[in-house]
């Protein structure tokens, strides 16, 4: 079982919004330039292995659209999702709406991002708010933020254990 | 995949409760009866054994029926299948956060890095 840096934190603040933070070695205005530039983007937000980002385009304005695409390279599937950007205050705040083209849930959910930086470590956050706990509970039931929904972070320490008894 | 999404309401709902979870937890050490289950809780045997009910209708314990002292035992296959789901969204972000550190590192040229990493 894999566990993960101290930092990297999943949780569900409230019953419409779910939360993931990370610290980054690198000063804020390059983190940002990471989660803003597509060139960059589509070099690490890619999830498992195997997958690819063929389309990322990001027009990084208020009113300005991004699009996004990935696709498995093995057998061919791909998954897109876009939205708008509200705010984009550099190199501090993103805030921007989702949308995935297959969407499962109701309505768009609002992603918020956010860049604290404290001696060269940089801290991300990311809030997605679905438009309600309905929205939030049916994205979950897609599998992808099942365990968020679930408060996985309270449950580790109980895989922990469970996997320290199970490989001892 | 149904059937998979309705097994798994359960066995979250089951997970949703801290005591549930303590319980899983003191089972992930070994078997144990209500009573041993019910002394480290501060609860009454029959408030232990409403919880083993719903651990055991969400596939995450069993209990030995013919036994006498009917312990409890972990389903441990269950809460595999639990965390494989949760694993999904946590490896799309832990992957994609570790080639995010790598795109970081190229970004920086040495000499304006800053330090050593901090320690923890």
């Amino acid at each position: 079982m894999l566990f993960y840096p101290e930092s990297f934190k999943v949780s569900t603040p409230s019953d419409r919004e779910v939360l993931v933070e990370r610290d980054f070695h690198a000063p804020r205005d390059v983190v940002f330039e990471a989660f803003t530039r597509p060139e960059l983007v589509r070099r690490w937000l890619l999830g498992p292995d195997g997958w690819t980002m063929p389309v990322c385009e990001i027009d990084l304005r208020p009113g300005g659209a991004y699009r996004y695409v990935w696709r498995k390279e093995a057998t061919g599937m791909e998954m897109g999702m876009g939205g708008v950007f509200r705010e984009v205050v550099r190199p501090v705040k993103l805030v921007a709406t989702e949308k995935f083209d297959d969407a499962w849930y109701p309505g768009e959910a609002v992603d918020t991002t956010t860049f604290e930086e404290k001696a060269g470590i940089t801290k991300v956050t990311l809030t997605v708010l679905y438009e309600s706990k309905d929205a939030r509970d049916t994205a979950s039931r897609s599998g992808m933020e099942r365990g968020m929904a679930a408060g996985y972070d309270r449950l580790e320490p109980i895989l922990a254990e469970i996997a320290k008894v199970s490989t001892s | 995949m149904n059937s998979t999404s309705t097994r798994l309401d359960a066995t979250f709902a089951a997970l949703a409760d801290p005591t549930r979870r303590a319980i899983l937890a003191r089972l992930a050490s070994g078997d144990a009866t209500v009573n041993e289950l019910a002394e480290p809780f501060a609860m009454t045997q029959p408030a232990i054994s409403k919880h083993l009910k719903v651990l055991e209708r969400a596939g995450l314990i069993s209990r030995n029926r013919d036994a006498q002292r009917r312990p409890s035992r972990l389903e441990a296959r269950r809460l595999a299948e639990a965390s494989a789901w949760i694993d999904q969204y946590r490896q799309f972000w832990e992957a994609s956060f570790a080639r995010l550190d790598t795109v970081l590192k190229d970004l920086q040229p040495k000499t304006i890095r800053r330090g050593k990493p901090a320690r923890r």
